[in-house]
């Protein structure tokens, strides 16, 4: 399908459209503010100066922002071969699982264990991803309905399994017993104490680096391996993929296969970053960020991980917001996420024609 | 006797949790079958209650109430109309974006109303819809069998449940019978025919979302003024998509909807019922196998094990006229 007027310059698509997409929802996020009688600026000046202002305020902020990269890159990886993985958030509870298991019941010497429970996340965010992805392939059920299904089956086997058979007998709440200290991702006050620098006590973790290390990963594979060709090949035309002797059946299971151990990376994160033990909903909704994350970056890792960043700000400046502002409550970050998703993802072409009429304008205008 | 009494019971609590779904499924049923896919139901349903829990509570009438909840659904389908006809957007994630923004809105202004962390105040009696009792119940009470299910499960609904009930014949008549119907079920299979006979695709489609509007809207009515008598944030729990899921297991057909939708909220209602209870022989149902089951059932019949459930052949491809 071409695009209704000529195609822009392209510092105008790149950034110029990205940015007015963006602008639009919070412009409307705004709007919401006002309406609910409180003052945009000095929600806005609250909630950087949460983010922002400190260094805990910092840490949390990129904790949180190391969330949303892995579960941005994860939606991304499918988009571009041309699949929609809803259930980032189902693939990266059970990834909990898996680390879970590592650390309780497999206990390996030092920090082998911690990266072999990485490991199990990641395969089991995969295991999870692979039955939508085979499903898809290989029986041509939709991918959007069985992940969005799958989300449920795996809340439903999760609270099962952590009402029933792994909580700790001490315990009232549904949750494990924590991990031995070889099997968690060491914290950024605890990395940064033998050098002499005092960071202050947030949950801030090595697994920031893995996120990014995930990211450099993914553009290579997108953009520099044959792998990664024929997964765009696919995702521009499965059709004429054929041709080139690429199997869309394979492609789409590999795709789902690496975006649901992308999934696995929330787990890591929070599970064995912050949490040292498995418990119940600790995904807390951040698959579906990576949606938001996904589409504002235009699934490209330097674009998601700014993206992330920004939702990481919006995570943590709005829990100091909603303390200062009550009005204002944590659910509005959730509407500035859906709007974003909105503009950047569902309307994007919307300021296309008005900017394309611009641009054309002004570049047939004669100099004077 | 009285374990048929008793089932009965779960049956009656199994139309009251099915009438939500059904009022969504048939919802998406429309959308669906006119080409726009629509995965936004669960935010749809949860404007529409909170809309209508906000309208009953400042005017104290169930009807405004119900207005103000398909007004709102009415909006919300129209964003999503605008998105999938004429952006050409991506519908999953233009239903994603709905999804999104309803559960984050309805929880923040419901906040910003009540302070009460999103929760509306208690609805008085007569801003609710109430059970209708039907005629003669007490004279068929007296025949066994008989007697019960008339009394808990034939009479005793409110207004919503008698119309979600209709929906099916009226649903099915409409796209089978009349012209409106068959030209809206051919621009969802194949809309460049459609438009060659001169019909307006985008009318059609449009028409479609207003109809989906205005359902849900009906369900999210059900759940926060005759269900509940409040609203609360992220009360469809899922509910739009089992709804959706009905939709895929019943393959887009109105009969088998009414059905599944049954089926499901029945299913529901068992699991709510066996809560600890313990049979013999096989000890405790885990309640979370019962929950998960109607999306386990859906997977296996997308997945061809047990028939094969196709999507009408244009759904969620944007129609583009030639020039």
């Amino acid at each position: 399908m071409s695009s209704p007027l000529g195609p822009l310059p392209l510092w105008a698509d790149v950034a110029l459209i990205p940015l007015l997409n963006v602008a639009a929802a919070f412009v409307i996020s705004g709007l919401v503010v006002l309406a609910i009688g409180e003052n945009p600026i000095e929600a806005v000046q609250l909630l950087v100066g949460g983010a922002l202002g400190d260094l805990e305020g910092i840490g949390f902020t990129l904790y949180y922002a190391t969330s949303f990269i892995f579960t941005g890159l994860a939606v991304a990886l499918c988009f571009h071969a041309g699949l929609f993985n809803i259930g980032v958030e189902g693939q990266a509870y059970v990834a909990g699982l898996g680390a879970a298991l590592v650390g309780l019941y497999l206990p390996l010497p030092g920090y082998t264990q911690v990266i072999v429970a990485i490991v199990a996340a990641a395969l089991f965010g995969a295991a999870f991803a692979a039955i939508p992805g085979y499903l898809q392939a290989k029986r041509d059920s939709h991918i959007v309905i069985t992940t969005i299904m799958f989300n449920y089956i795996a809340s439903a086997l999760m609270g099962y399994l952590l009402v029933n058979t792994l909580r700790s007998p001490t315990q009232m709440n549904p949750e494990t017993l924590p991990f031995p200290p070889g099997g968690t991702l060491p914290q950024f006050h605890e990395l940064l104490k033998p050098f002499g620098i005092i960071w202050p006590i947030t949950p801030l973790n090595l697994a920031f680096f893995l996120a990014l290390l995930a990211a450099v990963f993914v553009w290579l594979l997108i953009w520099r391996t044959r792998l990664g060709y024929e997964i765009r090949a696919v995702g521009v035309n499965p059709t004429a993929a054929v041709y080139g002797g690429i199997s869309p059946a394979r492609i789409t299971i590999i795709s789902t296969l690496l975006s649901g151990a992308l999934a696995g990376g929330l787990a890591v994160n929070v599970i064995l970053g912050e949490e040292h033990r498995l418990v119940l909903e600790f995904t807390a909704g951040f698959g579906f960020v990576g949606i938001a994350v996904a589409l504002m970056g235009r699934a490209h890792p330097i674009g998601i991980v700014l993206a992330a960043i920004l939702f990481g700000v919006l995570y943590q400046g709005g829990a100091e917001l909603a303390f200062d502002k009550p009005k204002i409550s944590r659910d509005m970050i959730v509407v500035i996420q859906g709007l974003v998703v909105l503009f950047a993802g569902a309307l994007e072409h919307m300021f296309r024609r008005p900017v394309a009429t611009l641009l054309a304008r002004r570049i047939t205008q004669p100099p004077i | 006797m009285e374990s048929f009494d008793s089932f009965v019971v779960i049956l009656g609590s199994g139309i009251r949790l099915g009438v939500p779904l059904i009022l969504a499924c048939f919802a998406g049923l429309w959308s669906e079958r006119s080409g726009v896919v629509d995965i936004g139901l669960e935010g749809k349903m949860l404007t529409g209650a909170f809309a209508a829990a906000t309208a009953a509570t400042f005017t104290g009438s169930a009807w405004i109430g119900l207005l103000a909840g398909i007004a709102a659904t009415v909006m919300v389908s129209l964003i999503h109309g605008y998105a999938s006809i004429d952006q050409r957007a991506n519908q999953i994630v233009s239903g994603t974006a709905i999804n999104l923004v309803a559960d984050g809105m309805t929880a923040l202004i419901g906040n910003a109303i009540w302070s009460q962390g999103g929760r509306t105040p208690q609805l008085p009696d007569e801003a609710l819809f109430h059970s209708i009792t039907l005629p003669f119940v007490d004279q068929v009470d007296a025949i066994p069998i008989l007697g019960s299910i008339y009394r808990n499960l034939i009479s005793g609904h409110d207004i919503l449940t008698y119309f979600a009930f209709a929906l099916a014949p009226l649903t099915y008549w409409a796209l089978y019978s009349t012209r409106f119907g068959l030209r809206l079920r051919a621009v969802g299979e194949n809309p460049a025919a459609v438009d060659t006979a001169g019909i307006s695709v985008r009318g059609l489609r449009y028409s479609a979302v207003l109809i989906c509007g205005v359902l849900v809207g009906l369900s999210g009515v059900y759940l926060s003024i005759a269900q509940a008598a409040y609203f609360q944030p992220h009360m469809s729990a899922g509910k739009g998509f089992i709804a959706l899921a009905a939709l895929v297991f019943a393959k887009w057909r109105p009969w088998p909807a009414l059905a599944t939708c049954l089926l499901f909220g029945f299913l529901d209602a068992l699991a709510i019922r066996m809560q600890g209870a313990v049979i013999p022989g096989i000890g405790a149902v885990p309640v979370q196998a019962i929950v998960a089951l109607p999306y386990v059932l859906t997977v296996v019949l997308l997945a061809g094990f047990i028939g094969k459930a196709i999507p009408p052949k244009a759904s969620g491809v944007p129609y583009v006229k030639e020039r």
